[in-house]
């Protein structure tokens, strides 16, 4: 059960795919590297399956959208590594309308059902899934709801008043919606 | 139970419950029919469980001998709507779920009573989203609302008992009636048998 | 397979066969929550099975970016109702990673104590009711007593039953009263007989082991794929858990066992968390002996923890810093976190993204229970339907967790 460190992780990452944008210091967690989404198979692939690393747990899988950048979706992957007690996160930008990435379900089964989610969320298609449709939300919904721009509240709802809320045009009231 | 002593715990007496109005003779007793079958089916209630999230665990304390809901009349736990005389709604409805919560009311037979448990059931509660149901009374009609988050088992006790207050004064016409026709209509649930 | 019976051939020329098509839930009394199942059956036994969930989705991501990290605690505490003292504590030991918070040991004991007993209220309750939907009625109600004491005990300290909101980031809202650590010595002693009791019952019956042994099997390597933690993971016979491999919360001062089963059956899941029952209660003692003697009960940081009612209404410093926590005028670490914990049904996660402000800007909740559910379908093909029944109810699965 040997330890390794992120600089172990990086070092052979790079020695397989060339350079690779890191933090490797993150004051609180697992180190962050940065790929490009048309290798994110091959690079979970070798990281699960190299003797000296073994990230053999894919431990979640999410999306997140950042509307002012050019790349407006992030996808994040933690891999755990039980035998070298090491954590690492990986993430990959994409862009594009509906923008497109592989699908994780040949390397790790777990990621079916996280991948729906994440397209049901952000409506990233995962090419390659056996069955991208939606999961938690109704099958006849037409947004992808957690979009910054989207609102939570259902605006259609006739018992609520958002006066009451502080959620109304007063911008005093900006820094609480 | 190993850690508690039978032997010394008091034994109360039972209280009885009332009559109610009659006539009382050597070995009959006479009553209004509605009296007797309000009577009949107060004590007798027949839930569904319709537990949903956290509201169903304080449900299952109240099964629990501590609370012991079966001594209201609600022994049997029917999870069949066919043979279940009142629905307890307990927990979120998110709006996937709306139209089996009310495919499952339609399917009861009168008389239902509804009793809508917890913050979540009858009126959204904490979420206010858009994938939640903002209260049951939006798609089917509701007799007794009990607030709380999850509301203790004695708060769901108090609405089973007003439930039944419900049941005992409730007149036998009053399910063909046309006010509770009209209402039903409003809420677009089809009524079967005239 | 399952080897209880062999498949009958019918003759070929006699009747038709075709597949019956099954389903089990929304509204279903062996389900324990709101989830779907289609199954296709072959007379009694199960060929595949299609899964539909989400009928409880509260939007819980979406929620956590329009509220403050401390008002994230009660949507947290909905996750796994059965044991929502461990989201809090999680969620709360997520900020304080990211606000680089160190909470005093006293707090860390006192959260310990907490969690343990949220582990073993989740365990009793999943096991018991594997025995209900097995046939066999009477271990629940003997095990909901014992969880009307625990409740009892997170009464005295939060003032909730269920639901609990328990602690603060940085600590508690206030000292644990006397009487709240009476109780815990009173359970202390009374349950460890009382669930001998159940346990008895159940372990070595000839009924449920035939039930539960052989149904249901789960390989080490089916369960990783599947990214199956917590017992489930466990009973497969792989030690991982989070307490011992990225302790948080000062569990690396405590000396405690991982019970891990062989087969992955329904049996082993069965045994895995009567086992950790058994541990949790070791630690709560072990919590109680180790209890510095102070009287702390939350950090040291004022900017973080909101100070006591009596000195905002009388002084002007903490009336200062009363403001500025509620409205967010704290200094918040721009950054992300993961951090997870052990729930109850294995590795609870939040992935916190944090641009500097009161609210997250994203938050993503790494559901265990979303994730070995999956496997479900995979699992009970070949089974027979009353199998079926009997692997749900030991997967543990809890609505509110599934869909989030």
């Amino acid at each position: 059960m040997a330890e390794i460190t992120n600089q172990v992780i990086l070092d052979n990452l790079t020695a397989q795919f060339g350079e690779i944008a890191h933090s490797l210091n993150e004051p609180w967690g697992p180190m962050s590297i940065r790929i490009p989404p048309e290798k994110n198979v091959e690079v979970i692939q070798f990281l699960r399956d190299d003797a000296g690393l073994q990230f053999s747990f894919l431990t979640t899988l999410c999306g997140v959208h950042y509307p002012e950048r050019k790349e407006k979706f992030d996808i994040v992957y933690h891999l755990h590594s039980w035998v070298n007690s090491i954590r690492l996160r990986i993430k990959c930008s994409v862009a594009g309308e509906p923008p497109h990435v592989q699908s994780l379900v040949s390397v790790f089964k777990c990621a079916n059902w996280m991948e729906r989610e994440t397209y049901d969320f952000f409506g990233i298609i995962f090419d390659g899934h056996p069955n991208l449709k939606r999961i938690l939300n109704v099958d006849d919904m037409t947004i992808f709801p957690m979009r910054k721009e989207y609102p939570l509240e259902d605006n259609t709802r006739i018992d609520k008043d958002d006066t009451m809320f502080g959620r109304d045009e007063n911008p005093f009231y900006q820094h609480l919606r | 139970m190993s850690d508690q002593n039978i032997i010394d715990s008091p034994v109360r007496k039972p209280t009885l419950a009332a009559p109610p109005e009659g006539v009382e003779g050597e070995g009959f007793f006479a009553t209004r029919l509605d009296q007797v079958v309000g009577l009949a089916r107060k004590y007798s209630l027949w839930p569904l469980p319709f537990a949903t999230s956290c509201c169903g665990i304080e449900f299952m304390s109240l099964m629990s001998p501590h609370f012991d809901f079966a001594r209201f009349g609600c022994e049997r736990m029917s999870f069949s709507p066919r043979q279940a005389d009142m629905l307890m709604v307990m927990g979120t409805i998110a709006k996937k779920m709306g139209p089996i919560l009310k495919q499952v009311y339609e399917q009861m037979a009168e008389p239902r009573w509804v009793l809508s448990v917890g913050a979540c059931a009858c009126s959204g509660g904490i979420f206010d989203t858009y994938s939640v149901l903002q209260g049951i009374d939006q798609i089917i009609p509701v007799d007794v609302y009990v607030p709380g988050c999850p509301p203790r088992p004695e708060q769901i006790i108090d609405g089973v008992m007003m439930i039944q207050q419900l049941a005992e004064n409730e007149g036998l016409r009053r399910r063909n009636s046309p006010k509770y026709k009209a209402l039903l209509e409003s809420y677009g649930i089809k009524i079967l048998n005239g | 397979m399952s080897n209880i019976q062999k498949h009958i051939p019918l003759p070929s020329d006699d009747l038709e066969t075709e597949t019956v098509t099954l389903n089990l839930g929304p509204t279903h009394p062996a389900t324990h929550g709101i989830f779907q199942n289609v199954i296709e059956m072959d007379g009694e036994r199960i060929l595949s099975g299609v899964s539909t969930i989400g009928y409880i989705h509260r939007a819980f991501e979406k929620i956590a970016e329009h509220r403050a990290f401390y008002q994230i605690t009660p949507l947290t505490d909905r996750m796994n109702y059965c044991s929502s003292p461990i989201n809090n504590m999680g969620w709360h030991t997520t900020v304080e990673k990211l606000l680089g918070i160190k909470t005093p040991k006293r707090v860390d004991y006192l959260r310990i104590i907490i969690m343990e007993l949220a582990r073993i209220a989740d365990h009793v309750v999943c096991t018991s009711v594997l025995a209900v939907d097995a046939g066999a009625l009477t271990g629940f109600l003997y095990v909901m007593q014992q969880r009307e004491k625990i409740y009892e005990i997170w009464q005295e300290i939060c003032g909730s039953r269920l639901t609990t909101n328990i602690g603060r980031i940085g600590g508690f809202e206030r000292n644990w009263p006397d009487i709240s650590f009476q109780k815990l010595e009173i359970f202390l002693d009374g349950f460890p007989k009382a669930f001998a009791e159940f346990e008895k019952l159940l372990t070595n019956n000839r009924i449920f082991m035939d039930r539960t042994r052989n149904v249901g099997p789960v390989t080490p390597e089916f369960a990783m794929q599947y990214g199956f933690t917590g017992p489930n993971l466990r009973a497969t016979g792989i030690d991982y858990d989070v307490r011992v491999a990225n302790p948080y919360s000062s569990y690396e001062d405590f000396d405690f066992e991982i019970p891990v089963g062989t087969k992955g059956d329904t049996y082993d899941r069965f045994r895995v968390r009567n086992e950790e029952v058994w541990q949790s209660v070791n630690i709560i003692k072990q919590a109680l002996q180790k209890m510095p003697d102070t009287d702390e009960f939350t950090a040291d940081v004022p900017d973080y923890v909101l100070p006591p009612k009596e000195e905002v209404y009388n002084n002007m410093e903490a009336l200062i810093y009363q403001f500025k926590i509620i409205m967010g005028e704290v200094p918040v670490p721009v950054g992300e976190v993961y951090h997870s914990v052990e729930g109850g049904n294995g590795e609870l996660g939040f992935y916190l993204i944090s641009d500097g402000g009161r609210k997250p800007y994203r938050l993503h909740f790494r559901r265990p229970c979303f994730i070995y559910y999956q496997a479900y379908t995979e699992m009970v093909k070949g089974c027979l339907l009353s199998d079926a029944i009997v692997i749900l109810s030991s997967m543990n699965v809890i609505a509110g967790e599934l869909d989030a």
